[in-house]
Protein backbone atom coordinates (compact mmCIF):
# COMPACT_ATOMS: atom_id res chain seq x y z
CA UNK A 1 0.00 0.00 0.00
CA UNK A 2 2.57 2.18 1.08
CA UNK A 3 4.91 1.54 -1.87
CA UNK A 4 2.04 1.53 -4.49
CA UNK A 5 1.24 5.46 -2.95
CA UNK A 6 4.71 6.26 -3.03
CA UNK A 7 4.82 5.10 -6.74
CA UNK A 8 1.59 7.31 -7.47
CA UNK A 9 3.17 10.23 -5.87
CA UNK A 10 6.63 9.87 -7.78
CA UNK A 11 4.64 8.87 -10.88
CA UNK A 12 2.44 11.96 -10.55
CA UNK A 13 5.74 14.21 -10.48
CA UNK A 14 7.41 12.93 -13.21
CA UNK A 15 4.21 13.95 -15.47
CA UNK A 16 4.69 17.23 -14.04
CA UNK A 17 8.02 17.68 -14.60
CA UNK A 18 7.43 16.25 -18.31
CA UNK A 19 4.66 18.83 -18.89
CA UNK A 20 6.96 21.73 -17.51
CA UNK A 21 9.76 20.91 -20.12
CA UNK A 22 7.40 21.02 -23.01
CA UNK A 23 5.80 23.89 -21.76
CA UNK A 24 9.48 25.80 -21.49
CA UNK A 25 10.42 24.78 -25.12
CA UNK A 26 6.73 26.18 -26.01
CA UNK A 27 8.06 29.44 -25.69
CA UNK A 28 11.23 29.30 -27.38
CA UNK A 29 11.99 29.82 -30.78
CA UNK A 30 12.72 27.94 -33.37
CA UNK A 31 15.38 26.08 -34.89
CA UNK A 32 13.49 25.43 -38.78
CA UNK A 33 15.40 26.57 -41.78
CA UNK A 34 12.73 27.59 -43.72
CA UNK A 35 14.53 25.69 -46.89
CA UNK A 36 13.15 27.07 -49.79
CA UNK A 37 13.26 30.75 -48.92
CA UNK A 38 16.47 30.54 -46.62
CA UNK A 39 19.28 27.81 -47.02
CA UNK A 40 22.24 26.46 -44.53
CA UNK A 41 25.73 28.18 -45.08
CA UNK A 42 27.92 25.15 -46.17
CA UNK A 43 30.61 24.05 -43.73
CA UNK A 44 34.42 25.38 -44.99
CA UNK A 45 35.31 21.79 -45.87
CA UNK A 46 32.10 21.01 -47.77
CA UNK A 47 33.03 18.42 -50.72
CA UNK A 48 30.49 19.84 -53.55
CA UNK A 49 32.05 19.33 -56.89
CA UNK A 50 35.74 20.92 -57.83
CA UNK A 51 36.15 23.86 -59.05
CA UNK A 52 39.07 26.41 -60.26
CA UNK A 53 40.82 29.21 -58.01
CA UNK A 54 41.22 32.69 -58.90
CA UNK A 55 44.49 34.44 -58.12
CA UNK A 56 43.39 36.88 -55.84
CA UNK A 57 46.13 39.34 -57.64
CA UNK A 58 45.34 38.76 -60.99
CA UNK A 59 41.78 37.77 -60.67
CA UNK A 60 42.73 34.88 -63.70
CA UNK A 61 42.84 30.89 -63.30
CA UNK A 62 45.77 29.88 -60.69
CA UNK A 63 45.66 26.63 -63.19
CA UNK A 64 48.34 26.55 -65.79
CA UNK A 65 47.01 23.36 -67.36
CA UNK A 66 49.84 20.85 -66.25
CA UNK A 67 47.17 17.88 -66.84
CA UNK A 68 48.21 16.71 -63.16
CA UNK A 69 44.27 16.39 -62.23
CA UNK A 70 43.13 15.17 -65.32
CA UNK A 71 46.22 11.93 -64.58
CA UNK A 72 45.28 11.71 -60.79
CA UNK A 73 41.25 11.20 -61.37
CA UNK A 74 40.30 7.73 -61.24
CA UNK A 75 37.31 8.00 -63.37
CA UNK A 76 38.47 9.70 -66.16
CA UNK A 77 36.23 12.80 -65.88
CA UNK A 78 38.32 15.62 -66.35
CA UNK A 79 39.55 17.26 -69.25
CA UNK A 80 42.49 20.15 -69.07
CA UNK A 81 43.60 21.98 -72.00
CA UNK A 82 45.71 25.33 -71.49
CA UNK A 83 47.56 27.37 -74.17
CA UNK A 84 51.04 30.01 -74.20
CA UNK A 85 49.08 33.26 -74.47
CA UNK A 86 51.13 35.86 -75.93
CA UNK A 87 53.43 37.77 -73.55
CA UNK A 88 52.88 35.77 -70.79
CA UNK A 89 55.23 33.02 -69.15
CA UNK A 90 53.40 30.64 -68.27
CA UNK A 91 50.58 28.22 -69.55
CA UNK A 92 46.85 29.21 -68.95
CA UNK A 93 43.72 27.26 -69.02
CA UNK A 94 41.63 27.30 -71.82
CA UNK A 95 39.29 24.87 -70.89
CA UNK A 96 38.09 22.60 -68.02
CA UNK A 97 35.59 20.13 -68.05
CA UNK A 98 34.21 18.17 -65.33
CA UNK A 99 31.97 15.31 -66.51
CA UNK A 100 30.41 15.38 -62.67
CA UNK A 101 28.27 11.60 -63.82
CA UNK A 102 31.45 10.32 -63.72
CA UNK A 103 32.82 11.51 -60.88
CA UNK A 104 32.55 10.13 -57.04
CA UNK A 105 34.19 13.06 -55.40
CA UNK A 106 37.38 11.22 -54.43
CA UNK A 107 39.48 14.43 -54.26
CA UNK A 108 42.62 12.82 -55.74
CA UNK A 109 42.73 15.83 -58.21
CA UNK A 110 42.15 18.21 -55.83
CA UNK A 111 45.70 16.42 -53.39
CA UNK A 112 47.10 15.94 -56.84
CA UNK A 113 47.34 19.62 -57.30
CA UNK A 114 50.21 21.41 -56.35
CA UNK A 115 49.30 25.04 -56.67
CA UNK A 116 46.04 25.09 -55.20
CA UNK A 117 44.21 25.76 -58.25
CA UNK A 118 41.11 23.74 -57.74
CA UNK A 119 38.95 23.22 -54.73
CA UNK A 120 35.87 22.14 -53.37
CA UNK A 121 33.36 23.80 -54.37
CA UNK A 122 30.31 24.70 -51.97
CA UNK A 123 27.86 23.86 -54.34
CA UNK A 124 25.22 21.46 -52.69
CA UNK A 125 21.84 21.79 -54.86
CA UNK A 126 22.49 20.16 -57.47
CA UNK A 127 19.52 18.33 -58.58
CA UNK A 128 18.60 18.45 -62.50
CA UNK A 129 16.31 16.74 -65.01
CA UNK A 130 18.61 16.83 -67.54
CA UNK A 131 22.17 15.09 -67.92
CA UNK A 132 23.74 17.42 -69.74
CA UNK A 133 23.90 19.49 -66.91
CA UNK A 134 26.44 17.12 -65.05
CA UNK A 135 29.00 18.04 -67.88
CA UNK A 136 30.28 20.98 -66.06
CA UNK A 137 32.42 23.48 -68.14
CA UNK A 138 34.54 25.03 -64.89
CA UNK A 139 36.90 27.63 -66.98
CA UNK A 140 33.60 29.30 -68.40
CA UNK A 141 31.99 28.87 -64.63
CA UNK A 142 35.51 30.89 -63.14
CA UNK A 143 34.86 33.25 -66.20
CA UNK A 144 31.44 34.11 -64.81
CA UNK A 145 32.36 34.45 -61.81
CA UNK A 146 34.90 36.62 -62.77
CA UNK A 147 32.32 38.96 -64.31
CA UNK A 148 29.70 39.00 -61.71
CA UNK A 149 32.61 40.08 -58.86
CA UNK A 150 35.81 41.50 -60.73
CA UNK A 151 37.38 42.03 -57.34
CA UNK A 152 38.15 38.53 -55.84
CA UNK A 153 40.83 40.02 -53.12
CA UNK A 154 38.45 40.70 -50.40
CA UNK A 155 36.36 36.81 -51.24
CA UNK A 156 39.68 34.81 -52.15
CA UNK A 157 40.88 35.71 -49.15
CA UNK A 158 38.34 35.07 -46.91
CA UNK A 159 37.11 31.73 -49.47
CA UNK A 160 41.08 30.75 -49.45
CA UNK A 161 40.91 26.59 -49.41
CA UNK A 162 42.03 25.48 -46.03
CA UNK A 163 45.65 23.56 -46.08
CA UNK A 164 45.06 19.92 -46.39
CA UNK A 165 46.38 18.92 -43.20
CA UNK A 166 44.98 21.30 -41.00
CA UNK A 167 41.30 20.31 -40.05
CA UNK A 168 39.41 23.92 -39.71
CA UNK A 169 37.44 24.78 -36.85
CA UNK A 170 33.32 23.47 -38.15
CA UNK A 171 31.81 26.50 -38.93
CA UNK A 172 28.22 26.81 -36.83
CA UNK A 173 25.74 26.23 -40.08
CA UNK A 174 23.72 29.74 -39.92
CA UNK A 175 20.49 30.01 -42.19
CA UNK A 176 21.74 32.75 -44.78
CA UNK A 177 19.39 34.60 -46.65
CA UNK A 178 19.02 35.18 -50.53
CA UNK A 179 18.12 31.75 -51.94
CA UNK A 180 20.94 30.44 -53.80
CA UNK A 181 19.65 29.40 -56.86
CA UNK A 182 21.20 26.94 -59.79
CA UNK A 183 22.60 28.49 -62.85
CA UNK B 1 -36.51 49.56 -35.64
CA UNK B 2 -35.18 48.50 -32.52
CA UNK B 3 -38.88 47.31 -31.39
CA UNK B 4 -38.16 44.96 -35.06
CA UNK B 5 -35.56 43.91 -33.38
CA UNK B 6 -36.84 43.18 -30.40
CA UNK B 7 -39.85 41.05 -31.99
CA UNK B 8 -37.21 39.30 -34.24
CA UNK B 9 -35.22 38.25 -31.31
CA UNK B 10 -38.75 37.11 -29.44
CA UNK B 11 -39.88 35.28 -32.71
CA UNK B 12 -36.48 33.80 -32.32
CA UNK B 13 -36.78 32.63 -28.90
CA UNK B 14 -40.19 30.92 -29.75
CA UNK B 15 -39.74 27.04 -30.66
CA UNK B 16 -39.16 25.88 -34.09
CA UNK B 17 -37.10 29.30 -34.61
CA UNK B 18 -34.96 28.60 -31.41
CA UNK B 19 -33.99 24.89 -32.65
CA UNK B 20 -33.46 26.12 -35.86
CA UNK B 21 -31.00 29.18 -34.39
CA UNK B 22 -29.45 26.24 -31.85
CA UNK B 23 -28.88 24.09 -35.00
CA UNK B 24 -27.34 26.73 -37.41
CA UNK B 25 -25.23 28.52 -34.43
CA UNK B 26 -24.02 25.15 -33.41
CA UNK B 27 -23.35 23.61 -36.56
CA UNK B 28 -21.26 26.72 -37.54
CA UNK B 29 -19.30 26.62 -33.91
CA UNK B 30 -18.44 22.74 -33.88
CA UNK B 31 -17.32 23.15 -37.84
CA UNK B 32 -15.19 26.16 -37.32
CA UNK B 33 -14.24 25.09 -33.95
CA UNK B 34 -13.01 21.25 -35.55
CA UNK B 35 -11.13 22.67 -38.50
CA UNK B 36 -9.11 25.58 -36.49
CA UNK B 37 -8.41 23.51 -33.80
CA UNK B 38 -6.85 20.84 -36.45
CA UNK B 39 -4.69 24.39 -37.12
CA UNK B 40 -4.46 24.74 -33.56
CA UNK B 41 -3.35 20.76 -32.87
CA UNK B 42 -0.57 21.51 -35.46
CA UNK B 43 1.11 24.92 -34.95
CA UNK B 44 1.02 23.60 -31.13
CA UNK B 45 2.63 20.37 -31.97
CA UNK B 46 4.78 22.11 -33.97
CA UNK B 47 5.59 24.80 -31.19
CA UNK B 48 6.21 22.10 -28.36
CA UNK B 49 8.90 20.36 -31.05
CA UNK B 50 10.40 23.82 -31.66
CA UNK B 51 9.47 23.84 -34.82
CA UNK B 52 7.14 26.46 -36.52
CA UNK B 53 3.72 24.10 -37.99
CA UNK B 54 1.80 25.09 -40.59
CA UNK B 55 2.89 28.11 -42.83
CA UNK B 56 2.88 28.24 -46.30
CA UNK B 57 -0.85 28.44 -47.16
CA UNK B 58 -2.08 32.07 -45.79
CA UNK B 59 -0.79 33.81 -42.78
CA UNK B 60 0.80 31.83 -40.29
CA UNK B 61 -1.34 28.57 -42.04
CA UNK B 62 -4.27 29.82 -41.08
CA UNK B 63 -5.54 28.63 -44.62
CA UNK B 64 -4.68 25.18 -44.35
CA UNK B 65 -7.42 24.08 -42.43
CA UNK B 66 -9.53 25.32 -45.50
CA UNK B 67 -7.29 23.49 -47.67
CA UNK B 68 -7.77 20.24 -45.80
CA UNK B 69 -11.50 20.42 -46.37
CA UNK B 70 -11.16 21.03 -49.95
CA UNK B 71 -8.92 17.66 -50.08
CA UNK B 72 -11.35 16.03 -47.94
CA UNK B 73 -14.00 16.76 -49.55
CA UNK B 74 -12.89 16.25 -53.29
CA UNK B 75 -11.82 12.55 -52.59
CA UNK B 76 -14.58 9.90 -53.66
CA UNK B 77 -16.03 7.86 -50.75
CA UNK B 78 -14.99 4.19 -51.14
CA UNK B 79 -16.95 1.70 -49.56
CA UNK B 80 -14.26 -1.70 -49.02
CA UNK B 81 -15.96 -4.88 -50.39
CA UNK B 82 -17.59 -7.33 -48.02
CA UNK B 83 -18.21 -4.22 -45.32
CA UNK B 84 -21.85 -3.55 -44.32
CA UNK B 85 -22.65 -0.27 -46.28
CA UNK B 86 -25.44 1.04 -43.85
CA UNK B 87 -23.86 0.67 -40.89
CA UNK B 88 -20.09 1.94 -42.36
CA UNK B 89 -22.32 5.18 -43.80
CA UNK B 90 -24.47 5.72 -40.11
CA UNK B 91 -21.12 5.32 -37.82
CA UNK B 92 -19.70 8.50 -38.64
CA UNK B 93 -22.93 10.59 -38.29
CA UNK B 94 -23.73 8.34 -35.21
CA UNK B 95 -20.35 9.98 -33.76
CA UNK B 96 -20.68 13.61 -34.70
CA UNK B 97 -24.12 13.96 -33.72
CA UNK B 98 -24.74 13.31 -29.65
CA UNK B 99 -21.89 15.30 -29.33
CA UNK B 100 -23.77 18.15 -31.44
CA UNK B 101 -26.96 17.35 -29.05
CA UNK B 102 -25.56 17.03 -26.22
CA UNK B 103 -24.23 21.08 -26.89
CA UNK B 104 -27.62 22.06 -26.44
CA UNK B 105 -27.38 22.06 -22.55
CA UNK B 106 -23.96 23.95 -22.27
CA UNK B 107 -24.37 27.02 -20.49
CA UNK B 108 -22.26 29.59 -22.63
CA UNK B 109 -23.48 32.49 -20.18
CA UNK B 110 -25.52 33.73 -18.20
CA UNK B 111 -28.92 32.29 -20.10
CA UNK B 112 -27.15 31.35 -23.35
CA UNK B 113 -28.25 27.65 -23.42
CA UNK B 114 -30.03 26.67 -26.27
CA UNK B 115 -31.93 24.44 -23.88
CA UNK B 116 -31.92 24.81 -20.02
CA UNK B 117 -33.25 21.96 -18.98
CA UNK B 118 -32.48 20.24 -15.43
CA UNK B 119 -31.31 16.83 -16.21
CA UNK B 120 -28.70 18.15 -18.31
CA UNK B 121 -25.81 16.23 -16.88
CA UNK B 122 -27.53 12.85 -17.13
CA UNK B 123 -28.38 14.29 -21.04
CA UNK B 124 -24.70 14.57 -21.68
CA UNK B 125 -23.41 11.43 -20.39
CA UNK B 126 -26.53 9.15 -22.13
CA UNK B 127 -25.35 10.66 -25.31
CA UNK B 128 -22.08 10.54 -24.55
CA UNK B 129 -21.73 7.19 -24.37
CA UNK B 130 -23.24 6.79 -28.26
CA UNK B 131 -19.60 7.47 -29.54
CA UNK B 132 -17.94 4.24 -28.03
CA UNK B 133 -20.62 2.27 -30.49
CA UNK B 134 -20.46 4.43 -33.02
CA UNK B 135 -16.54 4.11 -33.52
CA UNK B 136 -17.80 0.55 -32.61
CA UNK B 137 -19.66 0.15 -35.82
CA UNK B 138 -17.20 2.02 -37.96
CA UNK B 139 -14.57 -0.56 -36.84
CA UNK B 140 -16.81 -3.43 -37.09
CA UNK B 141 -18.57 -2.73 -40.50
CA UNK B 142 -15.41 -1.99 -42.46
CA UNK B 143 -14.08 -5.29 -42.40
CA UNK B 144 -10.47 -4.67 -41.51
CA UNK B 145 -8.63 -6.32 -39.21
CA UNK B 146 -7.50 -3.53 -37.49
CA UNK B 147 -10.04 -1.87 -37.16
CA UNK B 148 -12.11 -4.49 -35.49
CA UNK B 149 -8.60 -4.97 -32.81
CA UNK B 150 -9.27 -1.14 -32.38
CA UNK B 151 -13.14 -1.43 -31.77
CA UNK B 152 -12.64 -4.18 -29.22
CA UNK B 153 -10.17 -1.59 -27.96
CA UNK B 154 -12.48 1.28 -27.60
CA UNK B 155 -15.15 -0.67 -25.73
CA UNK B 156 -13.24 -1.93 -23.19
CA UNK B 157 -11.53 1.51 -22.92
CA UNK B 158 -14.25 3.28 -22.82
CA UNK B 159 -16.31 0.78 -20.38
CA UNK B 160 -12.91 0.97 -17.86
CA UNK B 161 -13.26 5.53 -17.88
CA UNK B 162 -16.63 5.70 -18.07
CA UNK B 163 -17.02 4.30 -14.56
CA UNK B 164 -14.72 6.70 -12.39
CA UNK B 165 -15.67 9.29 -15.03
CA UNK B 166 -20.02 8.43 -13.45
CA UNK B 167 -18.26 8.52 -9.95
CA UNK B 168 -16.97 11.91 -10.29
CA UNK B 169 -19.71 13.42 -11.84
CA UNK B 170 -22.34 11.77 -9.08
CA UNK B 171 -19.78 13.57 -6.39
CA UNK B 172 -20.96 16.41 -8.15
CA UNK B 173 -24.36 16.25 -8.28
CA UNK B 174 -23.76 15.39 -4.48
CA UNK B 175 -22.11 18.30 -4.06
CA UNK B 176 -24.14 20.76 -6.02
CA UNK B 177 -27.56 19.32 -5.07
CA UNK B 178 -28.54 19.44 -8.97
CA UNK B 179 -27.76 18.07 -13.01
CA UNK B 180 -28.86 21.63 -14.18
CA UNK B 181 -25.74 22.71 -15.83
CA UNK B 182 -27.01 26.48 -15.28
CA UNK B 183 -27.56 26.03 -12.10
CA UNK B 184 -24.46 24.17 -11.04
CA UNK B 185 -22.69 27.62 -12.87
CA UNK B 186 -24.72 29.87 -11.30
CA UNK B 187 -23.63 28.25 -7.24
CA UNK B 188 -19.75 28.89 -8.37
CA UNK B 189 -20.27 32.81 -8.43
CA UNK B 190 -18.35 35.57 -6.71
CA UNK B 191 -14.75 34.63 -7.45
CA UNK B 192 -12.39 31.81 -8.21
CA UNK B 193 -12.33 30.01 -4.43
CA UNK B 194 -15.84 29.85 -5.36
CA UNK B 195 -15.48 27.18 -8.16
CA UNK B 196 -15.78 23.29 -7.15
CA UNK B 197 -11.98 22.94 -8.02
CA UNK B 198 -11.38 25.24 -4.96
CA UNK B 199 -14.38 24.17 -2.71
CA UNK B 200 -12.00 22.03 -0.39
CA UNK B 201 -14.52 22.58 2.60
CA UNK B 202 -16.72 20.58 0.73
CA UNK B 203 -14.52 17.77 -0.33
CA UNK B 204 -10.55 18.15 0.74
CA UNK B 205 -9.81 16.03 -3.03
CA UNK B 206 -11.97 18.50 -5.16
CA UNK B 207 -9.25 19.27 -7.00
CA UNK B 208 -8.28 15.34 -7.44
CA UNK B 209 -11.80 14.65 -8.70
CA UNK B 210 -10.96 17.38 -11.24
CA UNK B 211 -8.00 15.66 -12.44
CA UNK B 212 -9.74 12.24 -12.07
CA UNK B 213 -12.66 14.06 -14.61
CA UNK B 214 -9.80 15.10 -16.67
CA UNK B 215 -8.14 12.34 -17.18
CA UNK B 216 -11.69 10.17 -17.85
CA UNK B 217 -12.24 12.44 -20.46
CA UNK B 218 -9.22 12.17 -22.62
CA UNK B 219 -9.52 8.84 -22.80
CA UNK B 220 -13.31 9.02 -23.32
CA UNK B 221 -12.90 11.45 -26.10
CA UNK B 222 -9.60 9.09 -27.36
CA UNK B 223 -6.98 11.15 -27.32
CA UNK B 224 -3.50 10.72 -26.44
CA UNK B 225 -1.98 9.74 -24.39
CA UNK B 226 -4.98 7.23 -24.08
CA UNK B 227 -5.70 7.08 -27.67
CA UNK B 228 -5.32 3.64 -28.56
CA UNK B 229 -8.12 3.11 -30.89
CA UNK B 230 -5.99 4.65 -33.66
CA UNK B 231 -2.43 3.86 -32.20
CA UNK B 232 -1.02 4.83 -36.19
CA UNK B 233 2.14 2.92 -35.20
CA UNK B 234 0.34 -0.34 -34.76
CA UNK B 235 -3.23 -0.56 -35.71
CA UNK B 236 -2.68 1.91 -38.82
CA UNK B 237 -5.71 4.53 -38.62
CA UNK B 238 -7.60 2.12 -36.36
CA UNK B 239 -11.58 2.59 -36.77
CA UNK B 240 -10.77 4.69 -39.29
CA UNK B 241 -8.39 2.58 -41.48
CA UNK B 242 -10.88 2.08 -44.12
CA UNK B 243 -12.54 5.29 -44.12
CA UNK B 244 -11.83 7.98 -47.16
CA UNK B 245 -12.86 11.69 -47.90
CA UNK B 246 -15.52 13.34 -45.46
CA UNK B 247 -16.35 9.76 -43.93
CA UNK B 248 -12.88 9.98 -41.99
CA UNK B 249 -13.59 14.00 -42.03
CA UNK B 250 -16.78 13.45 -40.14
CA UNK B 251 -15.11 11.06 -37.88
CA UNK B 252 -12.14 13.59 -37.28
CA UNK B 253 -14.58 16.51 -36.74
CA UNK B 254 -16.34 14.55 -34.04
CA UNK B 255 -13.20 13.86 -32.53
CA UNK B 256 -12.75 17.95 -31.72
CA UNK B 257 -16.65 18.12 -30.82
CA UNK B 258 -15.93 15.54 -28.86
CA UNK B 259 -13.31 17.16 -27.16
CA UNK B 260 -14.81 20.44 -27.39
CA UNK B 261 -17.59 18.99 -25.71
CA UNK B 262 -15.44 17.51 -22.97
CA UNK B 263 -13.65 20.90 -22.17
CA UNK B 264 -17.15 23.02 -21.99
CA UNK B 265 -18.56 20.31 -19.54
CA UNK B 266 -14.93 20.70 -17.15
CA UNK B 267 -15.22 24.39 -17.81
CA UNK B 268 -18.83 24.32 -16.67
CA UNK B 269 -18.33 21.99 -13.14
CA UNK B 270 -15.23 22.93 -12.24
CA UNK B 271 -14.36 25.87 -13.58
CA UNK B 272 -17.05 28.08 -12.92
CA UNK B 273 -18.18 28.55 -16.48
CA UNK B 274 -18.89 32.06 -17.58
CA UNK B 275 -18.38 33.15 -13.86
CA UNK B 276 -15.45 35.40 -13.42
CA UNK B 277 -12.65 34.74 -11.22
CA UNK B 278 -12.52 37.78 -9.96
CA UNK B 279 -16.27 38.17 -8.80
CA UNK B 280 -16.79 40.71 -11.52
CA UNK B 281 -17.31 41.22 -15.16
CA UNK B 282 -18.73 37.77 -15.78
CA UNK B 283 -19.76 36.68 -19.28
CA UNK B 284 -19.35 34.25 -22.32
CA UNK B 285 -15.69 35.34 -22.67
CA UNK B 286 -14.78 33.72 -19.13
CA UNK B 287 -16.38 30.18 -20.42
CA UNK B 288 -14.46 30.68 -23.80
CA UNK B 289 -11.42 31.46 -22.13
CA UNK B 290 -11.52 28.31 -19.47
CA UNK B 291 -12.66 26.31 -21.99
CA UNK B 292 -9.94 26.36 -24.76
CA UNK B 293 -7.47 26.41 -21.54
CA UNK B 294 -8.51 23.06 -21.36
CA UNK B 295 -8.28 22.16 -24.92
CA UNK B 296 -4.70 23.58 -24.99
CA UNK B 297 -3.81 21.34 -22.23
CA UNK B 298 -5.56 18.54 -24.44
CA UNK B 299 -3.06 19.68 -27.27
CA UNK B 300 -0.44 20.19 -24.73
CA UNK B 301 -0.64 16.78 -23.05
CA UNK B 302 -0.87 14.59 -26.35
CA UNK B 303 2.93 16.15 -27.46
CA UNK B 304 4.35 15.36 -23.95
CA UNK B 305 3.77 11.67 -22.87
CA UNK B 306 3.59 8.62 -25.65
CA UNK B 307 0.65 6.21 -25.74
CA UNK B 308 0.54 4.11 -22.96
CA UNK B 309 0.29 0.42 -23.30
CA UNK B 310 -3.31 -1.27 -23.08
CA UNK B 311 -2.34 -3.20 -19.79
CA UNK B 312 -0.99 0.57 -18.42
CA UNK B 313 -4.64 2.14 -19.66
CA UNK B 314 -6.53 -0.50 -17.90
CA UNK B 315 -4.62 -0.69 -14.87
CA UNK B 316 -4.72 2.84 -14.22
CA UNK B 317 -8.80 2.87 -14.56
CA UNK B 318 -9.15 -0.48 -12.31
CA UNK B 319 -6.43 0.04 -9.93
CA UNK B 320 -6.09 3.65 -9.39
CA UNK B 321 -8.89 6.18 -10.58
CA UNK B 322 -11.83 4.00 -9.64
CA UNK B 323 -10.98 3.67 -6.06
CA UNK B 324 -9.99 7.10 -5.61
CA UNK B 325 -13.54 8.02 -7.60
CA UNK B 326 -14.88 5.86 -5.02
CA UNK B 327 -13.14 7.24 -2.33
CA UNK B 328 -14.25 10.70 -2.85
CA UNK B 329 -17.45 9.96 -3.59
CA UNK B 330 -17.79 8.43 -0.14
CA UNK B 331 -15.51 11.50 1.73
CA UNK B 332 -17.91 14.24 0.20
CA UNK B 333 -21.06 11.77 1.16
CA UNK B 334 -19.49 11.56 5.03
CA UNK B 335 -18.76 15.19 4.71
CA UNK B 336 -22.10 16.58 3.78
CA UNK B 337 -23.60 14.21 6.77
CA UNK B 338 -21.49 15.57 8.98
CA UNK B 339 -20.84 19.32 8.63
CA UNK B 340 -23.52 20.26 5.96
CA UNK B 341 -26.68 18.56 6.66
Amino acid sequence: MKNSLKELVTGFNSLVIGMKITLGQFFKPTVTVHYPHESLKMPKRFRGHIELVRDPTTGKAVCFACKLCERACPSDCIIVEGAKLDGAKKRSVTQYMLDFTKCSLCGSCVEACRDGAIRFSREFNLASTNKEDYIMDLFKRLQDEAKANPEPQAKAAAASPAPPNAVPKAESAQPVSPPQSKN
Amino acid sequence: MTQAIANLLKLLATEPYRLLLFLVCMLAFVGLNAAYLVWVERKGAGRFQRRPGPTEVGPAGLLQPVADAVKLMSKQLIVPAGADTTLFRVAPLLMMSPALMSLAVIPWGQGLAARNINVGLLMIFAFGSINVMAIMLGGWSSRNKYAIISAARVVSQNVAYEIPMLLVVITMIMVTGTMNLSEIVQQQAGGFWHWNLFRVWLNPLMPVTFLIFFICMLAETNRAPFDMTEAESELVAGAYTEYAGMGFGVFFMAEYANILLGCALGTALFLGGWQSPFGVLSGVIWFLLKMYFLVFSVVWIRWTFPRTQFYGLLNLSWKILIPVSLFTLVLSSAMMKLFHA
